[in-house]
C-alpha cells in the first residue's frame, strides 16, 4: 500500500484529499502546517507528499527545504499545493525540487492521476 | 622693602608670565587659550597704569573727570557686533596685521599712507610707552623708598626697562608672518588684566572698608575738605562739552590705538568671541572704576596737605599703615598694566615700523634676491630691534620730557594724535569715495593741529609756565593761541585739540575727496572694504587687474619668504579653491590678489604690492572701466547666488519627485500584493468547494453521512467566500467616501456587552477569561451601534486568536474624560513587533511581511477597524513598549462633547 502525506491548513481541502486518496487505496497521514509535517516525517516514511505552500509558522518551500537535507526523504515524491500561480512562484517550487506544481483549484481526479504517473 | 628684594619679586612674577606665555604658545588651539573670556580679558589691555593710578590722581584732583575715558569705549562697544566685525573680516582675508595696513590699503595700497600713520603712530604712542615706564619707576621708587637716580646707570628702573625690552622683542617677533596669531603673548596678557583687576578691587575694598569705615565714612570726611563741592559739581554746558570730546576721544581710541588693533583684531580667532566680549569688557571698566574714587578722596583725608602725587595714593595708603604684603601686590597690578602695554604697543609698532615703513622705504631691494632664511632672518631681526629701541627710546623719552607730567595728560595727548586716523579709518569701511588724497590731507592736517594745540606746548613745558605763547599766541595775535584757537575759549586743551583737529581733519578729508577722484586701485579697495560681506568668502574676485603675469615669476617671489613647501601649499589650495588647472602658466587679477596677500603678512602690503608689481606687468586701467568690470563681479557674485538658489532649488525638486516616484513604486507594489492576496484568500473556498463537489458528483458510492459533510463544506466556504467579498467592498466603500455612518446615542458598555455575547461559543472554545468592568455609571458616545460592534467584534476576536494557549485572560477597560471615551483591549498572548505597531492597520499588512507564510485572517479586519474609527473623528492604535501581550484602543468623542459640537 502507497503512502501520502497530505500538508494543508485548510480543513475543507485536506477532508477531500482524504477521502479520495483513501478510497484510492493510500494509506494518508495528515498534517495542518510544515512543522507537523516534519514530525509526522521523523516516524513516517510516505511515497508521496502533497504540500500547500501559503501555511502559518513553517510553509511549504521551507518545508520542502527541509525535506531534501534529509537522506532518507530522498526519493519521496513531492507535488506543490498553492493557490499562488504566478511563474516565479511555480519555478521557485520546481527549483526546490518538487515533482510537481499544482495550481489551486485543481481537478481531483486529475491529481491521484498525475500522482499515479509519479510513483509508476 | 628694599630694591634686591622687590627686583627679585619682579624677576619671580616676569618669569611666571614667560611661562604662561611659553605654555600657551605650545597649547595655541586648545581651549585654553583660544577661547571668548581669553579674548575679552585681552582687550582689557586698554586699562594702563593711567588707569591703575592715573584714574585715582584725577579723581583726587578734579572728581569725575576720570569717567569719559571708561564711559566712551562703553557706550560705542554694542556697535561692535557691526562694525568690529567688519573689520575683523577685512583684516582677516587681506592678511592685515596692523591699522597702517588697514589704513593704506584701502586707500589703493598707498605705501606713502601706511608711512604716514605709522609715524602718527609712532608720535601718539611713543610717548604713552614713555608713560608707563614714568609709571613703573615712579612707583618702584615710591616701594622702595628710595629716590630716582638723575644717572641712569644707577637707576634700577633702567634696567628694568631694559629686561622688559628684551622680553618683547622676543616673545613678539616669533613669527615672521605679522598676521599669525600670537596665543603666548594675548593669554600673558590676559591673565594681566585679570590680575590687575583683582589687585586693584583688593586695594579698593582695603581702602574702604578696613581703612575706613565704608563709603559713607569717605563721604563724611571727604565732605569736610575744602574744594570737595566744586570738584564735585559737573560743570554746567562747558563740562559737558568736554565730556562729550572726551567720550568721542576715548571711543575712537578703542578702535584706533595700535595695542587695541591689535588685539581686538589681528588676535581675533573667531567672530563669536566679539559676542562675549561686548558684555565683558565693558563690566570690565566698570568693576575697575568702583574703587577709584574712595581710594582718591580717601587719599585726599589721609593726606590733606602733605603734597604727595595723588596718582600713588594707592601705593601710599598701605604704605602709611605699613603694610607691605599690600604694597607690593598693588605695585603689580600696576606693572603688569603698564607691562602688558608697553609690549602690546611695542610689537604692533615695531610690526608697523618694520612693514610700512623700514622694508617698502629701505630695505625691500636688499630682499629681492635673497634665500628664504635670510629674508625670514631678516625681517624679524629687524622688528626685534624695532621693539628693543621702541622701548628703549620711550625710556628716553621719559627721562628727557616727561619727568614733571601726569600720567593723564600723556596719555590723553596719545588719544588725540591716534584719532587723527579717525576720519581715514571710518571712512574707509562706510565711504566709498574717501580717497587716498583726501586721507593724506586729513591726517597731516589734524596732526599738525594737534602739533600745534598740544605737542609745542607740552613738549616745551609751557602748560606750567604763564607763556606767552600760550597766553597771548605766537607774536600777539589772540586768535592764534595755541588752547583758544580762533577765540574758542571754553573747552580745556585736550578737548579743545580733539575739536580742531578732528573739525580741520574730517573736513579737508572730505573736501580733497570729493573733490579729486581717487584712481582705480583706490576704488577696487573702496568697493573690498565696503562691502566686504559680499566679498568674504572668494574675496579675490573683486580685485581689478589687467596685464600680463607669469605664475612662474611671481612663484620665485613667493619661494624667497614662504620657503619651497609652503609655497606649493598655497599654490595647490588657490588651484582647488577657484578649480584652475594646474598647467596653467599665466596669473589673472585673482592670482596676483592672493600671491600679494601671502606676502602681506610677512612685510605688509605696501612692500608686497611693489615686490608683486616688479614682476608683472600691468596695463593702465580707467576708473569707469574698473567700475564697470567691479559691477559685473558683483552681478556675477548675484548670478552665481542666483544659480546655487536655482540648483538647490531643482535639487528640492528632484528630491521630492523622487520620493512621490519611491511611493507610487511602493502603492504599485502594495496594489500587486493586495490583489495577489485577495486572489489567494478567493482562490482557497474555490478550491474547497470544487473539490468536494467534484466528489460528490464522481463518486456515487459515497456513504450518506460524508456526504453531507461535503454539501456542509460547501456551504460554509461559499460563506466564507461571500464575508471576504462584503469585507472587500467594505472597505472599498469607506476608502472611497461611500460608506455612510449613522451617529446615535448609546451605551458603550451595553455595546461591549453585546459583542461579547455573540463570541461567547469562542470564548468558552479556547477556554479564555474575559475580565470586564462593568460599571454602574452609563457611559454614553455618539456612534453608529452596528459598526462599533464590527470593530469590537474583530479586535476581540483577533483577541480570542492571539491569545495566550494555556491560560488566556482577556482585560476589557473603559477610559473617559472630557474629550472622549477610549476603550481598551488587552490580551497575554504574543506582543507586537514595534515595526508593525502602525503597519497592522494597514490592508493586507500581514502578507507584505510574511509573503508565504498564510496570513491569520483576512489581513481586512484592522484595516476596516481604522476606517470606521476614523470616520466616528476617534483613533486607533496598538499599543508600543508592552511587558507583555497586546493591547489595542479606540476612542470616540465623548457625549457630550459630541453634542455641544
Amino acid at each position: 500500500m502507497k503512502k501520502i502525506l497530505i500538508v494543508d491548513d485548510e480543513p475543507n481541502i485536506v477532508m477531500s484529499l482524504e477521502y479520495t486518496f483513501k478510497k484510492n487505496n493510500f494509506e494518508v497521514f495528515i498534517a495542518r502546517d510544515g512543522q507537523e509535517a516534519l514530525d509526522i516525517l521523523q516516524t513516517k516514511l510516505p511515497d508521496v507528499i502533497i504540500l500547500d505552500v501559503m501555511m502559518p509558522m513553517v510553509d511549504g518551500f521551507a518545508t520542502l527545504e527541509q525535506i531534501k537535507k534529509e537522506e532518507r526523504l530522498q526519493h519521496c515524491k513531492v507535488i506543490f499545493l498553492s493557490a499562488k500561480n504566478k511563474e516565479k512562484d511555480i519555478e521557485k517550487g520546481l527549483s526546490l525540487g518538487a515533482n510537481l506544481y499544482v495550481v489551486k483549484p485543481f481537478s481531483i481526479k486529475k491529481l491521484v492521476e498525475q500522482v499515479h504517473d509519479l510513483l509508476s | 622693602m628694599n630694591s634686591i628684594g622687590l627686583l627679585l619679586i619682579l624677576v619671580l612674577y616676569v618669569s611666571i608670565l614667560f611661562y604662561i606665555a611659553y605654555w600657551s604658545e605650545k597649547r595655541s588651539h586648545s581651549k585654553w587659550t583660544n577661547n571668548p573670556y581669553i579674548y575679552s580679558f585681552s582687550l582689557a589691555v586698554y586699562c594702563t597704569a593711567w588707569t591703575y593710578y592715573g584714574s585715582i590722581g584725577v579723581a583726587a584732583e578734579s572728581g569725575l573727570g576720570y569717567l569719559p575715558i571708561y564711559l566712551g569705549p562703553i557706550l560705542i562697544i554694542p556697535t561692535w557686533m557691526i562694525i568690529l566685525k567688519k573689520i575683523i573680516r577685512i583684516s582677516r582675508v587681506n592678511k592685515i596685521s596692523s591699522i597702517a595696513d588697514f589704513i593704506s590699503l584701502r586707500y589703493g595700497n598707498s605705501r606713502f599712507l601706511g608711512a604716514l600713520v605709522t609715524i602718527v603712530c609712532i608720535f601718539g604712542i611713543l610717548p604713552y610707552i614713555s608713560l608707563q615706564l614714568k609709571s613703573i619707576s615712579d612707583t618702584f621708587h615710591i616701594v622702595t623708598k628710595t629716590q630716582a637716580s638723575s644717572n641712569i646707570f644707577t637707576d634700577t628702573t633702567t634696567y628694568v626697562c631694559l629686561a622688559l625690552a628684551l622680553f618683547a622683542s622676543y616673545y613678539g617677533t616669533k613669527y615672521v608672518d605679522a598676521s599669525e596669531k600670537r596665543r603666548g603673548i594675548v593669554t600673558a596678557v590676559a591673565m594681566e588684566s585679570i590680575l590687575k583687576l583683582i589687585f586693584f578691587l583688593i586695594i579698593g575694598i582695603y581702602v574702604t572698608y578696613f581703612v575706613f569705615d565704608g563709603v559713607d565714612d569717605i563721604y563724611k570726611q571727604a565732605a569736610t575738605l575744602k574744594d570737595f563741592d566744586k570738584k564735585n559739581t559737573i560743570g554746567g554746558i562747558t563740562d559737558a562739552m568736554n565730556w562729550f570730546f572726551l567720550c568721542v576721544l576715548s571711543m575712537f581710541a578703542i578702535f584706533l590705538l595700535p595695542r587695541q588693533f591689535h588685539t581686538a583684531i589681528v588676535e581675533n580667532n573667531k567672530e563669536t568671541h566679539i559676542r562675549t566680549a561686548i558684555w565683558l569688557f565693558p563690566l570690565y571698566l566698570l568693576l575697575f572704576n568702583i574703587f577709584v574714587f574712595p581710594i582718591a578722596w580717601g587719599g585726599n583725608i589721609l593726606f590733606e596737605g602733605k603734597g604727595h602725587n595723588s596718582d600713588t595714593y594707592s601705593l601710599l595708603i598701605p604704605q602709611l599703615f605699613d603694610n607691605d604684603t599690600l604694597t607690593v601686590m598693588v605695585f603689580l597690578g600696576g606693572f603688569s598694566a603698564a607691562i602688558s602695554m608697553i609690549i602690546v604697543s611695542s610689537i604692533s609698532l615695531a610690526t608697523m615700523l618694520s612693514n610700512n615703513l623700514l622694508i617698502p622705504y629701505g630695505f625691500i631691494g636688499s630682499l629681492e634676491n635673497s634665500s628664504q632664511e635670510k629674508n625670514s632672518k631678516r625681517i624679524v631681526n629687524s622688528r626685534k630691534i624695532g621693539i628693543f629701541s621702541l622701548i628703549i627710546l620711550a625710556y628716553a623719552i621719559y627721562r628727557l620730557f616727561i619727568l614733571d607730567y601726569s600720567l593723564v595728560s600723556i596719555g590723553l595727548v596719545a588719544f588725540v594724535i591716534i584719532a587723527q586716523l579717525a576720519p581715514s579709518f571710518f571712512g574707509a569701511i562706510f565711504w566709498r569715495r574717501g580717497s587716498k588724497n583726501g586721507a593724506i590731507t586729513g591726517i597731516i592736517v589734524g596732526f599738525a593741529v594737534c602739533f600745534y594745540t598740544l605737542l609745542i606746548p607740552y613738549a616745551t613745558g609751557m602748560t606750567n609756565s604763564v607763556s606767552l605763547f600760550v597766553t597771548e599766541g605766537p607774536w600777539g595775535i589772540s586768535l592764534l593761541k595755541p588752547f583758544q584757537l580762533f577765540g574758542l575759549d571754553y573747552l580745556e586743551p585736550i578737548p579743545h585739540a580733539v575739536f580742531w583737529s578732528l573739525l580741520i581733519n574730517i573736513m579737508s578729508y572730505a573736501a580733497v575727496s570729493v573733490s579729486f577722484k581717487g584712481n582705480y586701485r583706490e576704488r577696487n579697495y573702496a568697493e573690498m572694504f565696503v562691502d566686504i560681506d559680499q566679498y568674504i568668502t572668494n574675496h579675490e574676485n573683486a580685485f581689478v587687474w589687467k596685464g600680463t603675469a607669469y605664475i612662474s615669476d611671481i612663484q620665485k617671489v613667493l619661494l624667497r619668504f614662504l620657503g619651497e613647501e609652503r609655497t606649493k601649499r598655497a599654490l595647490s589650495i588657490f588651484n582647488l579653491k577657484y578649480n584652475i588647472d594646474k598647467n596653467v602658466t599665466t596669473a589673472d587679477a585673482r592670482f596676483i590678489k592672493f600671491a600679494e596677500n601671502l606676502l602681506t603678512g610677512h612685510i605688509g602690503t605696501a612692500s608686497a604690492k611693489i615686490l608683486i608689481a616688479s614682476v608683472v606687468k600691468e596695463d593702465k586701467i580707467s576708473l569707469p572701466e574698473v567700475l564697470r568690470i567691479l559691477e559685473e563681479s558683483k552681478e556675477n557674485i548675484i548670478i552665481n547666488k542666483m544659480l546655487t538658489d536655482t540648483s538647490n532649488e531643482l535639487k528640492k525638486i528632484s528630491e521630492q519627485l523622487k520620493n512621490a516616484n519611491q511611493e507610487l513604486v511602493n502603492k504599485d507594489i502594495q496594489k500587486d500584493e493586495f490583489l495577489d492576496t485577495v486572489t489567494h484568500e478567493l482562490r482557497t473556498p474555490i478550491t474547497a468547494i470544487r473539490a468536494a463537489s467534484e466528489i460528490l458528483h464522481d463518486d456515487d458510492a459515497i456513504p450518506e453521512e460524508l456526504k453531507k459533510q461535503f454539501l456542509q463544506n460547501i456551504i460554509s466556504e461559499s460563506d466564507r467566500l461571500n464575508r471576504l467579498i462584503d469585507k472587500i467592498l467594505d472597505l472599498e466603500k469607506f476608502e472611497t467616501g461611500k460608506q455612510k455612518i449613522y451617529l446615535s446615542k448609546n451605551n458603550i458598555t451595553k455595546t461591549i456587552l453585546t459583542t461579547i455575547t455573540s463570541l461567547n461559543q469562542l470564548i468558552k472554545n479556547k477556554k479564555i477569561t474575559i475580565d470586564f468592568d462593568k460599571t454602574d455609571h452609563v457611559i454614553k458616545a455618539f456612534y453608529d451601534e452596528e459598526r462599533i460592534i464590527q470593530v469590537i467584534h474583530n479586535l476581540l476576536s483577533n483577541a480570542i486568536k492571539f491569545c495566550s494557549e494555556t491560560d488566556g485572560k482577556i482585560t476589557i477597560s473603559i477610559l473617559e474624560n472630557e474629550t472622549n471615551v477610549a476603550v481598551k483591549i488587552h490580551n497575554n498572548g504574543k506582543r507586537i513587533k514595534e515595526e508593525d505597531a502602525e503597519a497592522i492597520f494597514d490592508k493586507f499588512y500581514q502578507s507584505r511581511n510574511q509573503n508565504i507564510k498564510k496570513p491569520i485572517g483576512s489581513g481586512l479586519g484592522l484595516a476596516i477597524c481604522k476606517q470606521i474609527i476614523e470616520h466616528h473623528k476617534g483613533t486607533i492604535w496598538s499599543e508600543k513598549n508592552e511587558v507583555e501581550g497586546a493591547t489595542f484602543t479606540f476612542t470616540l468623542p465623548n457625549y457630550n462633547t459630541s453634542e455641544t459640537n
